[in-house]
């Protein structure tokens, strides 16, 4: 994005350059909701992308996502049985999954595979004239490189989001049922007694900012990437960076806003 | 000078430039540019490394803002235009990077259908097939269809970089260092390969370059660019018969190395 910081100082170089890059970034995401909703549509690039988003990273998931639920069980059993609750096992985890784990561990780990690969690949498109290239040729590379990124994530990320929280269950329940041989059924009808509606659409909220936040983010990092080689490696980094810091604050916000709703 | 300008357009005029000035801070690049190609016109712009070509061209093509003065390409003023109009002008402006710029994510093929499937949405499957082949017939690298560019030499890369802006069929080219890092041959080879796309396609082309070889083969005109300015304009004898240091300085060193 083309954003003429002007010669005259305002605040202090450093705040200055601050909003600026706050209004772009802006501008970028206002960019982003009118290109995204008019035609011509890039499904092609778009399924593309999910699959590389979701199928990719699924192998990553499954492992952390069930290491997850397996050591949350086994770290929260000793505090449980010394009241002698042990029996709240199963909604305890099923509360701290739902809620909280499966979207942050899978928006932390895409954040790092996604969001990177994303900064980089747009990164060292820029940086080579690549971009350039789309643009001269008459195609808008903005919809068929931004659009379809940010739609893939903000598409995959809640279903990545609930397969997480699946693979994590199990883990969780392999647990208890080799400490108390709890049954399958009776295991999964103690987690699911706790969990509201809302829990599960407020995690499903959660996953779509999260998707978004990763997408946007990479892309616009990637797409204002300067400076060579060296600035694809910047994006790349700046791109995890940023959009785990973006995902703690709206963690904070979405949980904040779903505890006063109930 | 509107009318005087008008005249012009009538004897087919396709590129304006007037008093165009472009800086990136405190570097002052271009100073003053004054510039007209005609149709079908080749038209060669000299200068050092660093003299700001490549600029003047992007700006050409919308992908840099003036800082002052106007661009005039085929009737519009390029950077007035809305994105949309931009888009359906850069239709009819090819423009062949430096560094060729070919997507590395895409082979050949797809890097040639690219942008013909998003601009040409009439044209079927076989068609598409059948420009892709033609085009890379023309410059001479059919055999590379399934490659990736990666696994291309340079100048390779450089021609299928010509050959994918080719395929819109421009009627204006502009050709960025077409032939900087290649060998002798084929640097000829790509100069022929310049003069047979104007023969055969009608285009006219704004050549950037610093090798004499090439402007002295492909150019109907000369344009020296030198501190933000064309110092001189004309053909190739005219221009390097002048007796301006600048210019026989930039001549030895061509010929002397
Ligand atoms: N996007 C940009 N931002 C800042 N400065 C730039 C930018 N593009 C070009 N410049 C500066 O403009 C000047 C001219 O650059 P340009 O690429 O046009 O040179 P050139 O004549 O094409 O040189 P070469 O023959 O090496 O390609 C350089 O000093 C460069 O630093
Ligand atoms: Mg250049």
């Amino acid at each position: 994005m083309n954003f003429k910081t002007s010669e005259k100082i305002l605040i202090t170089k450093k705040a200055d350059l601050f909003f600026a890059g706050l209004y772009s970034a802006f501008q970028f995401i206002i960019r982003f909701f009118k290109e995204a909703f008019v035609p011509p549509y890039e499904f092609k690039e778009i399924i593309k992308q999910c699959y590389e988003v979701g199928y990719k990273s699924l192998g990553l998931i499954t492992l952390t996502g069930f290491i997850t639920g397996l050591v949350f069980t086994k770290q929260s059993r000793p505090s449980l049985s010394e009241f002698g609750a042990q029996s709240w096992l199963p909604s305890l985890v099923a509360i701290a999954i739902i809620r909280a784990l499966a979207p942050l561990v899978t928006a932390l780990i895409c954040a790092g595979k996604v969001g990177s690969n994303i900064g980089a690949e747009l990164g060292s498109m820029k940086v080579t004239e690549q971009i350039d290239a789309m643009e001269v040729s008459a195609v808008n590379p903005f919809k068929y490189l931004v659009v379809s990124r940010v739609l893939a994530t903000t598409l995959m990320m809640p279903l990545l989001m609930c397969y997480t929280g699946c693979v994590a269950m199990l883990g969780a329940f392999l647990n208890v049922h080799l400490n108390e041989l709890t049954s399958f059924i009776s295991f999964f009808e103690a987690a699911f007694d706790k969990i509201s509606f809302l829990d599960i659409f407020s995690s499903l909220i959660k996953s779509i900012a999260y998707g978004f936040t990763i997408g946007i983010v990479g892309c616009y990092k990637g797409f204002n990437a300067t400076n060579g080689t060296e600035g694809v490696g910047k994006a790349a980094n700046a791109s995890v960076v940023l959009s785990m810091f973006l995902i703690f604050i709206e963690e904070i916000l979405i949980v904040q806003l779903t505890n006063s709703i109930r | 000078m509107e009318t005087e300008l008008k005249n012009k357009v009538q004897k087919g005029l396709v590129i304006t430039i007037r008093d165009l000035y472009k800086s990136f801070g405190d570097n002052h690049v271009l100073q003053g540019i004054n510039l007209d190609v005609f149709s079908k016109e080749n038209v060669v712009v000299l200068g050092r490394s660093g003299t700001g070509k490549s600029v003047l061209i992007k700006i050409v093509c919308g992908l840099l803002k003036p800082d002052k003065g106007l661009v005039n390409v085929l009737g519009n003023e390029v950077d007035h235009l809305k994105d949309k109009q931009l888009r359906e002008l850069r239709q009819k402006v090819g423009f062949s990077f430096q560094n060729s710029a070919l997507y590395d994510s895409m082979t050949v093929r797809e890097n040639l259908a690219f942008p013909l499937v998003r601009n040409a949405k009439h044209l079927s499957r076989q068609e598409i097939k059948k420009e892709i082949e033609s085009v890379l017939d023309d410059v001479g690298l059919l055999q590379t269809i399934n490659q990736m560019p990666s696994e291309l030499s340079g100048g390779q890369r450089k021609r299928i970089g010509i050959a994918r802006t080719l395929i819109l069929r421009p009627q204006i080219m502009l050709y960025d260092e077409p032939t900087s890092g290649l060998d002798p041959i084929t640097s000829i080879e790509i100069n022929n390969l310049i003069n047979l796309v104007r023969q055969k396609f009608n285009t006219t082309s704004i050549i950037i370059t610093h090798d004499l070889t090439c402007a002295k083969s492909t150019g109907d005109k000369i344009a020296m660019l030198y501190d933000g300015k064309f110092i001189k304009q004309g053909t190739f004898d005219e221009v390097f018969s002048e007796n301006d240091e600048r210019i026989q300085n930039f001549y030895k060193y061509n010929f002397i190395k």
